[in-house]
């Protein structure tokens, strides 16, 4: 077959220096040739994203089993904080339910909203779908900027919506938008929707730019009834990889929602009433340095996330 | 259906054979609507930061400014002088964590991208794997045990904390990956052939290629450093960004209005003018960031 073997046929008395170690190492060697331009290219990009990236999921789950103040040595306590955390722990659920909240209701209408329009505005010419896609960007190219809805939402009677919704009479006296705890939910899903168009956005708009055009034009021709047929039965088995993608970015942006209730509501909020999972691990890993326990907490959301896309491939799957 | 039978020959009409009048002015109300909800927040940022004391307390409020005044700016300068650090500093320390940073990311996402996307070796394709999964765990998810890392490396309250985690995603990587997958094999193997070395052919040759790709990936990285403000890892005043001070200013209320919508305007100026200068580029780029293995 190969020419080793074909060797050692013809040339018994050669077998033992074929069969030697000595080859073996020069293979090493001459892979480490043939991949040493990969591996230094590799190198800095992988020694960096496995130190700051995984090492932290890998710490995490270790350190869940244990009690740790940061000021003595870890000790190991088993399923004590999972258990706690399950079992003890009220605020918990709340984080839960509200982190529940963005991923199940406001992360798929984030989704759907962000692929609506970039299909809606595909049709356009090219200045004007220029132009709304930035302007349907914007809020997330803006980032942090999005406090400024504590202005609008503001409890006093000079806050924008009240002075609004007191001068046409719907309201007699100021609502505490960011504090009572009827509206804090509410205020905070807006502000996330408003900062929904963003990296899966731009992807699905350039995804439905680079569709081939003969599909459409048979379509067309063969009387395909209305754009939302067209748009089931063309365009979306077309988009499977950018629909994954932006299912990707999706899902990373709703679990790691916390920090916008923070800056809107405070922290701890009133009755944390807008707790989410990444402000219930910073509270125990940041304030109250129970590292065991918040990595506890962080185990919990990362399993959440990975059941998430492993479901959301699933549905996907008859597009890719 | 009368549309139809005319001669299917004329594809331009036909083409617009599923598309009713009635429905586009929906689609146009709709957009109008959406593209509302998402501008007024940012003019209201806009005409805030131009209005002088008197209308942003005034009741009833009014949208737009009447008297623009740049005061605002002048107090933001001041405030942030008296009672936090000076603000040229905040400015300054933003600036270069947010160049220094986006230079650095976009030389290590190009540099691992080119074997993540043209070497067929298996340790490689894991890799890809891994670097995949990994957008899903964005910097405040894995937040308390990479602060318990940092501290353990001694990086608390040093430029570098800042800076490690920004650098270290899978994002970009990914998306630089993508972008060299459409370059031609053929144009790799003839430079192999020509007899350039693996860093000639990447440096001489697919860096320029991809340049659509890191512009974009310039913008992306420029904007979450521009944004990041953790002030977990940063205790020293002198030593923190705009978005600390920017928190510092939101959280004192309707009060300090004015400055805080002066500081969100210097914000978010300059993200968006790298996008509309770079906007092309961005759709290129983003054409190619579908997952299939």
């Amino acid at each position: 077959m190969d020419i080793k073997a074909d060797t050692k046929k013809k040339y018994p008395d050669l077998a033992p220096m074929l069969n030697k170690k000595g080859n073996n190492q020069s293979g090493i060697r001459k892979w480490l040739y043939k991949q040493g331009p990969s591996l230094i290219l590799l190198a800095p990009f992988t020694i960096l994203f496995f130190l700051f990236t995984i090492l932290p999921i890998i710490a995490a789950i270790v350190l869940s089993f244990t009690y740790f103040n940061m000021g003595s040595a870890p000790t190991f306590v088993g399923f004590d904080n999972y258990i706690r955390m399950f079992f003890d722990d009220q605020v918990f659920w709340i984080a839960m339910k509200n982190t529940a909240i963005f991923a199940i209701i406001t992360g798929p209408i984030s989704y759907m909203l962000s692929f609506f329009v970039a299909w809606l505005i595909n049709e356009f010419p090219r200045w004007l779908r220029t132009i709304l896609t930035m302007v349907f960007y914007l809020p997330s190219l803006a980032g942090n900027v999005y406090f400024v809805w504590t202005y609008i939402f503001s409890g006093d009677s000079v806050g924008f919506l009240n002075s609004i919704l007191i001068k046409l009479s719907f309201i007699q006296d100021p609502i505490q938008w960011l504090t009572d705890t009827k509206y804090m939910m509410a205020v905070v899903i807006v502000v996330i929707l408003w900062l929904s168009m963003g990296t899966g956005f731009l992807s699905f708009v350039a995804g439905l730019q680079s569709l081939k055009k003969d599909q459409f034009e048979a379509a067309a021709i063969d009387g395909i009834p209305n754009r939302f047929a067209e748009l089931w039965y063309i365009t979306l088995p077309q988009m499977g990889p950018q629909l994954l993608f932006g299912a990707v970015m999706q899902i990373s942006v709703s679990f790691a929602i916390g920090y916008e209730c923070m800056n809107l509501t405070g922290f701890p909020s009133t009755d944390y009433a807008t707790q989410t999972l990444v402000l219930h691990i910073l509270d125990f890993g940041g304030v109250r340095f129970e590292m065991g326990y918040a990595c506890a907490v962080a185990v919990v959301l990362f399993a959440l996330m990975l059941v998430m896309w492993t479901l959301i491939n699933k549905l996907l799957s008859k597009w890719l | 259906m009368a549309k139809k039978n005319k001669a299917p020959q004329f594809v331009e009409s036909t083409k617009k054979f599923s598309r009713s009048k009635s429905g586009t002015a929906v689609i146009f109300i709709f957009l109008t609507l959406i593209g509302m909800f998402m501008v007024l927040p940012l003019l209201y940022v806009v005409v805030t930061a131009f209005k002088p004391l008197s209308e942003i307390l005034a009741y009833p409020p009014k949208f737009f400014v009447r008297h623009p005044t740049l005061d605002n700016f002048v107090d933001l300068i001041e405030i942030t002088q008296e009672t936090w650090i000076p603000f040229e500093r905040s400015l300054l320390n933003s600036l270069s964590l947010s160049a220094i940073g986006t230079v650095a990311y976009i030389l290590i996402a190009s540099m691992a991208a080119y074997p993540l996307a043209k070497n067929n070796a298996k340790y490689v394709k894991g890799l890809y794997q891994v670097v995949v999964l990994a957008i899903l765990f964005r910097p405040e998810v894995t937040r308390t045990p990479l602060y318990i890392l940092m501290s353990g490396l001694g990086l608390i309250n040093t430029f570098w904390s800042l800076l490690l985690p920004a650098i270290s995603g899978s994002f970009g990587v990914f998306l630089m990956r993508q972008f060299m997958m459409t370059i031609p094999n053929e144009l790799i193997e003839a430079s192999r052939i020509d007899g350039c070395s693996e860093m000639r052919i990447f440096w001489g040759m697919i860096m320029p290629l991809v340049k659509p790709a890191w512009l974009t990936l310039a913008i992306f990285t420029f904007k979450d450093l521009w944004n990041t403000g953790e002030t977990q890892y940063i205790y020293e005043e002198s030593m923190k960004t705009l978005t600390a001070v920017m928190q510092s200013i939101s959280a004192a209320g309707i009060a300090r209005a004015g400055a805080g919508a002066a500081v969100a305007l210097i914000m978010m100026i300059p993200p968006i003018i790298v996008f509309i200068i770079s906007q092309s580029s961005v759709i290129e780029t983003m054409a190619n960031t579908g997952i299939k293995d």
